[in-house]
């Protein structure tokens, strides 16, 4: 059992007695009472748990705290709330890119570490970028629309 | 997510209409009432469906649930119309035993016109009440009462609905006799209202079970057998308690669980569990692959029925007439998210939040494994994933509740890892479709028969006979399974769809009912239409080349319906070429159309694909629906979910297929059940046909089957080369090829 002293969206996170390898996502699901990341396989194969360190994106179920409390960790509250909205958010709001919304965390988490590096993606380079997440209420078009929309509206 | 108000508190919160919940009316032994539209019927007071607060709100209560169809803002539309109040004063409790109406499952498409329909007249009905209300306190007529975002005004003096709660008692039998809006009144049904569910999914809000947190609550975890029938001999409990954080190891029969102070605690103590315990396994499942389909029709135990017959002395006897049986392999549900509960006991009462489909039927069920009275057990919704049908959100329930029985009156809560959710969740059936049709001299079809056998659709709690729950029958005093009903016609459940909506002279359709389940089975997402719709709607093309006919002229040819027609037409239109165009070896263009549940939504698609005849991979790459639902509360709501049902079902048609051996389920990760990538979806067209004067028709269901049928067509097209059995997996596609 360790602490450790994380930065998360900005701001400094105490968290103790925690064992080292414990994923992250649960000390941000449940220490921080943070709701952005999703458990949903615990494999890294789904993308649910997608949060960003230090704006790469990564699976917070298969990265340990001790190695995620080196660098700075953003999660999708990190991005905006309801009253100041990111442009991803309110791009998935107005395209209406969900339907139970489960996977949105880790599709606008992809997303943003995308067009960190890639302002205006094509369609394409969107797609392969979400590639690796899984979303089953098969919203794939409107998530595609709303990347565009918020790429559009950051550039 | 703070946990919803108890009723007491809610009930407290300002000065309400409601005065106390009524379940029911005072019958005082009248006679059978009248009957009420939608769920009304079943939960008469007007005062359970909704109730006028002085701060200005309004809240309606379904016994529906929300899991991301979006039908709590369909709801609030409808109600804010009736009514004549802003969108944005609506507030909705969902299925809660102490609050809201009892409205069984949220499933089968229906909750729109069920709960909507129910909504929609007590609304209208509230409405004569207020303004009626309204009218004697400003002494004037009613009928010279304007009312706009619920304030009635007449000659100068106004009055709120929210200034009347003294005035007005909902607590009263609906009667049903005031006559909701017409469809040129609504200012939000019909509208793309956006969805009231959706911000706070993209913010990090609390919004799913998964986000319930209670003060000192605790985290369990389930092992399950290793696989169906297997029984536990022994297992390390002591060296599972010296785990970190261990609080409680709670074996019962066969069940074991636990719990802990952290989550990842509880997942490691698992582990360790899970490799300690030794089991006795037998060879309980049935043969895998194509022996499956065989052992279906020939070894399963069956329950024969004929479910449709019609005949004709007038028709000659067939020129030609072609077979063909198609099959389709057990299928999951998916959830991106594993199911999850949080359970707390308190002085003998239990309290569950769940993302189970139906928390009344729910509550039944588990107060029968507790042997309680159902009043002691108080289930509330809270969202989870996307479920697609029944899938493991009633059994984890359960499971939170038992192991919560160990832990001192904290909470639990429980979610299952994604083993747990491929292995253990209720399956959609395997199934088999034999088909033969018999075509008169000038191509017509004059003969049609379909057998279709399955198992079970329909496995949900709240069936009489016994428990619908899984760790339910693990127990050391096990519950038993109810035995299997499968939904009679009209809906049907194995057999759903399986009756053609074409007019044929001559037609039978039989049932296999296959009640024993080595591998559990229960309701997916269309229960037995999207296979039959896939079987029938093949069937149907290779008869139109058979008789040399256009698919869409073929089908029209052989259908009354006006509505159907126009469904075809539309989607055909504006997919903008003709189906039957020839293929090129490796691209096509296939068509497909369902009346979904033959009684509700219409739905015709055309689908393109491109097969790599090298890889056998097959890539739906656009596909163009047209969709009759009656009358749309929420055009986009229903696009989406149109566009979601077609894109789930190429993965089911293309992908998807558990895997086991006589012993085990060996479908345990993404990995064993790979489902449709981003790189892999296919642009979605939807063409919507309104018919505002119409009743509501549900979408959730419809496009699945048509879907399946329309990619099956157009491999077909593309390659000439009929492919009859689900899924059309590369190396399969590859085969057919060869």
């Amino acid at each position: 059992m360790a602490d450790f002293t994380l930065r998360v969206n900005g701001a400094t996170r105490k968290v103790s007695s925690v064992a080292p390898d414990t994923p992250l996502l649960y000390v941000l699901r449940n220490d921080l009472e943070l709701n952005g990341p999703k458990f949903g396989c615990g494999l890294a194969q789904c993308g649910a748990c997608t949060v960003l360190i230090d704006g790469k994106s990564v699976r917070s179920c298969s990265v340990p705290v001790s190695a995620a409390a080196k660098g700075a960790i953003t999660t999708l509250e990190g991005l905006g709330t309801i009253e100041k909205l990111h442009p991803l958010q309110r791009a998935f709001i107005e395209e209406q890119a969900c339907q139970c919304g489960y996977c949105s965390n880790g599709m606008i988490m992809a997303a943003k570490a995308l067009l960190a590096s890639n302002p205006r993606p094509s369609e394409v380079e969107i797609k392969r970028a979400l590639n690796g997440h899984l979303c089953r209420c098969a919203s794939h078009n409107r998530i595609v629309r709303a990347v565009q929309r918020a790429a559009k509206e950051m550039a | 997510m703070k946990p919803s108000l108890s009723r007491r508190n809610f009930l407290k919160t300002g000065s309400a209409l409601v005065i106390s919940f009524s379940l029911a009316p005072d019958a005082f032994g009248q006679a059978k009432p009248a009957p009420l539209p939608g769920s009304l019927n079943n939960n008469r007071m007007l005062d359970s469906w909704l109730r006028v607060d002085a701060d200005g709100t309004v809240t309606i209560f379904t016994g529906k649930i929300e899991l991301g169809q979006g039908i709590g803002t369909a709801l609030a539309q409808i109600a804010a119309d009736e009514l004549d109040v802003d969108l944005k004063r609506i507030k909705i409790v969902y299925g809660d035993t102490a609050l809201t109406p009892n409205e069984g499952q949220t499933a089968g498409s229906q909750s729109v016109e069920s709960s909507g329909t129910a909504l929609r007249f007590a609304c209208a009905e509230a409405r004569d009440i207020l303004v009626n209300a309204a009218a004697a306190k400003l002494g004037v007529a009613a009928t010279a009462l304007a009312v706009s975002d619920g304030t009635c005004t007449a000659g100068g003096k106004s009055v709120a609905y929210w200034d009347l709660v003294g005035d007005v008692n909902l607590k009263r039998e609906a009667q049903a006799m005031v006559k909701p809006k017409l469809a040129s009144e609504h200012k939000w049904v019909g509208k793309s209202v956006l969805r009231r569910d959706i911000p706070k999914k993209m913010t990090g809000g609390a919004a799913y079970v998964q986000d319930v947190r209670l003060p000192g609550m605790v985290f369990g975890r389930v092992v399950r057998p290793p696989s169906p029938g297997a029984r536990l001999v022994a297992f390390d409990e002591a060296a599972v308690k010296r785990m970190p954080g261990v609080i409680a190891v709670v074996r019962d029969g066969d069940f074991l669980g636990l719990a802990a102070e952290r989550e990842e605690q509880a997942i490691k103590a698992r582990e360790l569990l899970k490799k300690s315990a030794r089991w006795k396994e037998s060879e309980s499942l049935p043969p895998s692959g194509d022996a499956l389909y065989e052992h279906l029709m020939t070894k399963a135990k069956s329950v024969d029925s004929v479910v449709n017959e019609k005949t004709s002395v007038t028709v000659a006897a067939p020129a030609k007439t072609l077979n063909a049986t198609y099959t389709r392999p057990f299928q999951v549900h998916g959830s991106i998210g594993p199911s999850c509960a949080v359970a707390q006991w308190r002085e003998g009462r239990l309290t569950v939040w769940t993302h189970s489909q139906g928390v009344f039927p729910l509550r039944g069920d588990l107060a029968k494994v507790f042997a309680t009275d159902p009043a002691n057990v108080h289930c509330i919704h809270a969202e989870g994933a996307g479920c697609y049908g029944h899938n493991g959100a009633d059994d984890v329930a359960l499971d939170a509740a038992l192991v919560a029985r160990a832990t001192g009156g904290r909470p639990v809560k429980l979610q299952w890892m994604r083993d747990d959710e491929f292995q253990w969740e209720p399956y959609g059936s395997a199934m088999v479709m034999k088909l033969s049709g018999g075509l008169d001299a000038q191509g017509n079809v004059v003969d049609w028969t379909h057998e279709v056998w399955s198992h079970p659709h329909n496995n949900r709690p709240g069936a009489a006979g016994g428990v619908n729950l899984l760790a339910s029958w693990h127990l050391e005093k096990p519950s038993r399974a109810p035995f299997p009903v499968d939904p009679p016609q009209p809906t049907g459940g194995g057999d759903r769809n399986s009756i053609p909506l074409y007019d044929f002279p001559n037609q039978k359709v039989v049932k296999h009912f296959l009640p024993e389940m080595p591998l559990r089975t229960s309701a997916l997402r269309t229960l037995g239409g999207y296979s039959n719709v896939f079987a029938l709607e093949s069937f149907i093309d290779e008869l139109a080349l058979a008789a040399g006919a256009d698919p869409v002229e073929f089908r029209l040819r052989h259908l009354k319906d006006p509505r159907a027609r126009a469904a075809i037409e539309a989607a055909a239109q504006r997919s903008g070429g003709r189906p039957n165009a020839k293929g090129d070896g490796a691209r096509g263009r296939g068509f497909a159309f369902a009346k979904y549940k033959n009684l509700a939504c219409y739905v015709a698609v055309v689908a393109d694909v491109e097969v790599d005849r090298a890889s056998g991979k097959v890539r739906v790459t656009r596909a163009v629906a047209a969709v009759d639902a009656g009358q749309i509360v929420n055009p986009d709501g229903v696009v989406n979910q149109i566009e979601g049902g077609i894109i789930q079902s190429a993965s089911w048609t293309l992908m998807e297929a558990v895997r086991y051996d006589r012993t085990r389920v060996s479908t345990r990760s993404w990995a064993d059940y790979p489902i449709i990538h981003f790189g892999d979806v296919p642009q979605v067209e939807v063409v919507l046909l309104d018919h505002p004067e119409d009743r509501f028709h549900g979408v959730g269901e419809g496009s699945q089957g048509p879907a399946a049928a329309a990619i099956a067509n157009a491999i077909a097209n593309a390659t000439g080369k009929r492919l009859r059995a689900l899924p059309f997996a590369p190396e399969r596609v590859r085969q057919a090829l060869a």
